[in-house]
């Protein structure tokens, strides 16, 4: 698989993978880090939110 | 200060002034158009809240292959309003599709994005936090959540 890095497009056979996740009350985040000769050439992230703000609407009493 | 999700308070009193229009099929300013809202990312050391009224560029990221003021946010499916009971109900709008920042380097980590309103003088809508990234010849996506009343992006209720 080709990989966009900081140093061109390169078969991910060249590379160090890694990959790791954070799963919590606020997010889902998953992360790639690509690594050529221990340099960080590639980092992506997604990341997934969980809770949203939230408004509350009154109407008011007459009388 | 930090970053810190919330709804604008200036987008609550600007929803009672019809100043946003999040729908194609109600318009409040231009027939059959809905104002168009773009989605900014900001460093960790800004003060992104519920007191920001307007997109600033101040302390937004910056970086190869993202662009000031951000991404346009797809708005595809009108805002929708349901009936929960007699007496309360939610209205609610999420993007229609995901936030994609694609092939970016954002070396300063970042921590928010700002949803404003760029048909309407930038006004701020929503601010979202989620953990500090940085990104390198990548891209950042953020994932839309289901457009329902309990998991919708915007959700305005009543109980």
């Amino acid at each position: 698989m080709i990989i966009t890095t900081t140093k061109g497009d390169m078969d991910d056979s060249l590379l160090e993978k890694k990959e790791g996740t954070v799963d919590d009350e606020n997010e889902y985040t998953t992360w790639v880090e690509y690594y050529l000769n221990d340099e960080l050439v590639h980092r992506s992230a997604h990341v997934t939110l969980k809770k949203s703000p939230f408004m509350d609407l009154f109407a008011a009493s007459l009388g | 200060m930090a970053n810190q999700q919330a709804m604008c308070t200036s987008f609550l009193g600007e929803l009672l002034s019809a100043t946003h229009n999040f729908s194609s099929a109600n318009p409040a300013h231009t027939a059959n158009t809905a104002d168009t809202f773009k989605a900014a990312l900001y460093v960790t050391t800004a003060t992104i809240n519920a007191a920001t009224t307007a997109y600033s560029a101040t302390n937004e990221v910056s970086g190869t292959g993202y662009t000031a003021g951000g991404i346009t946010v797809t708005n595809a499916t009108n805002p929708t309003s349901t009936n929960s009971s007699s007496t309360a109900g939610v209205g609610y709008w999420t993007p229609s599709a995901n936030l994609v920042y694609s092939t970016v380097t954002l070396t300063t980590a970042f921590d928010t994005v700002l949803i404003y309103n760029s048909s309407q003088s930038n006004k701020a809508v929503s601010v979202h936090t989620f953990g500090s990234q940085t990104i390198t010849a990548g891209t950042f996506t953020l994932t839309m959540p289901s457009n329902t009343t309990t998991t919708a992006l915007l959700r305005l209720s009543t109980t």
